[in-house]
């Protein structure tokens, strides 16, 4: 963005938003919401505390873990249900109701199922990630250049061939964009997960800080929270630029 | 008679060995007939172009010999085996070049090989000497989107040919590259069949093309798709490329082959 023909930083509007966060926190108009510095100065005593590292660490082990799973498991459905009419035919109508439904009313299922533990988040975690990765996958191969596939079959390609030197790298740019969204979905996943299923973690901190009315603690873990979703987005951004010289060429 | 046997009565006798003989093929793609009971013979070491109006099939038989589509009845005959599907024996160039937009030149290139199993540095020394006879010579760590169409093109044939193929199989392959690098390419295309001993398949839906580059043209017509007719030229193959094109033969090939065609154009 361009005032008066400086340039300003990007992400330089947080700045007036935080200013005006300060101001409305000094007012004192509602206990909700501390000063913005005095958010930062609660994270900065809090973030090298046990409790702090325990949660940091339960949560991304648990966020982890689903993140694999849905990667490691949704792009290869993706691939093989873009290039397989009859696996298509079968699963499409299940992922598209996954994709866009409640995720959290099945929570308690998941806990009957398998229990109250990491387990059960882990695999909140993944439901919450997996859907749009397979999605986007299967829509990235649909779209290769069919010469593509025959010239690598007419050059004798086996089949795993095609799928690690054909299928995967031509699909790469709706992967990444699939994986970038999916595993925001996941932030979302495993908060709730801790939330609903056993208190630990970043969810047992909010849980905690919420039900004591220590406002600065929670928006202190709330800020940790989204910077660090937000930098794992941003750093999938920066992934998907770096394929798209091919992307707008397939 | 039928047509296919009169075409082949008529076309003169061949003291050339057949690379590749189609036999009988017929192609159906539900209830539309693409190709009915199709024969046809490539001699060796020649160029034969498949001509005809759109839709006669052309593309159908050409990738049916690459054993990209399987035929409902007859066979193909490569070097005396029956075709069951794609083989090292013949190598493919496709119209819109199907480069890996991904990967520069040189893998491009390589790639054929690459699917062969060839050891790294052997195909890459391979890849290097046919970029360099195709004259992309300094492209290699190019990728294929910072390339023109015919610069692409060109990556598709030095691929074609580093595989070393005795049957090049080309589906319409200067179709999108412009008229004067087109023209660059058919004198290039006349080098290369004198100069590799390979049989070139070559499908196109240009007249002027055909004559031009082929030793024999085989003219498809349509609905249902069937050799009408197979041309040799004799005369003017010798006198240079730069002479071709006012040769009366040639003038005279082209303007029958236009009357022959120009029913079937809508």
């Amino acid at each position: 963005m361009h005032i008066y023909g400086y340039k300003l930083p990007a992400m330089s509007s947080l700045l007036l938003w935080g200013l005006l966060w300060e101001i409305v926190g000094r007012t004192g108009a509602t206990f909700f919401v501390p000063p913005l510095t005095e958010v930062f100065a609660t994270l900065f005593s809090i973030i090298g505390t046990p409790a702090f590292l325990q949660a940091l660490s339960e949560t991304a082990r648990a966020f982890l873990s689903g993140v694999f799973f849905s990667i490691a498991i949704g792009i290869p459905v993706g691939i093989f249900m873009g290039k397989s009419r009859l696996l298509d035919e079968l699963l499409l109508p299940w992922v598209n109701i996954f994709v866009s439904a409640p995720l959290t009313a099945l929570v308690p299922v998941l806990m009957v199922l398998f229990g109250f533990g990491m387990k059960s988040i882990i695999i909140t975690t993944t439901l919450f990630g997996i859907w749009i990765i397979i999605l986007n996958t299967r829509a990235g191969v649909r779209q290769i250049n069919r010469s593509l596939v025959e010239m690598a079959i007419s050059f004798g390609a086996t089949p795993k061939d095609a799928f690690f030197k054909v299928y995967f790298w031509a699909a790469l740019p709706e992967i990444l964009g699939g994986v970038r969204i999916g595993v925001i979905r996941a932030v979302k996943g495993v908060i709730i997960g801790q939330l609903l299923i056993s208190i630990v973690g970043f969810g047992a901190l909010f849980e905690l800080y919420a039900a004591n009315f220590l406002m600065s603690h929670f928006w202190a873990v709330l800020i940790v929270l989204f910077a660090l979703a937000f930098t794992i987005s941003e750093f999938l951004g920066y992934l998907e630029k770096k394929v798209s010289y091919y992307a707008a060429s397939r | 008679m039928s047509q296919t046997e009169k075409a082949f009565a008529d076309a003169a006798p061949l003291d050339q060995e057949i690379a590749v003989s189609v036999r009988g093929i017929s192609k159906n793609y539900g209830a539309v007939e693409a190709l009915r009971d199709m024969s046809l013979e490539f001699p060796r070491g020649q160029l034969t172009s498949l001509l005809g109006p759109s839709g006669c099939g052309k593309t159908t038989l050409l990738k049916i010999i690459a054993g990209l589509l399987k035929p409902d009845t007859g066979e193909i005959i490569v070097n005396g085996k029956t075709v069951t599907g794609p083989g090292p024996n013949r190598a493919f160039v496709f119209q819109d070049f199907a480069l890996l937009p991904w990967a520069n030149v040189l893998r491009n290139v390589a790639f054929g090989l690459e699917l062969r199993g060839v050891p790294k540095s052997e195909r890459e020394d391979k890849a290097e000497k046919y970029i360099k006879n195709v004259g992309l010579a300094g492209f290699e760590g190019s990728f294929p989107h910072e390339l023109s169409g015919g610069m692409r093109q060109r990556v598709g044939l030095a691929r074609a040919l580093s595989v070393d193929s005795q049957v090049l199989l080309l589906d319409e392959p200067f179709s999108a590259v412009d008229e004067q690098t087109r023209r660059k390419f058919q004198e290039d295309l006349l080098a290369l069949v004198a100069n590799e001993n390979k049989t070139f398949i070559f499908v196109t839906h240009s007249i002027e093309e055909a004559v031009y580059v082929s030793d024999q043209v085989a003219i498809l017509l349509p609905r249902p798709s069937r050799v009408s007719e197979i041309i040799r030229p004799s005369s003017f193959r010798t006198k240079g490329v730069e002479n071709i094109r006012r040769d009366p033969e040639y003038l005279d090939i082209v303007d029958e082959i236009w009357s022959s065609l120009r029913n079937y154009v809508e």
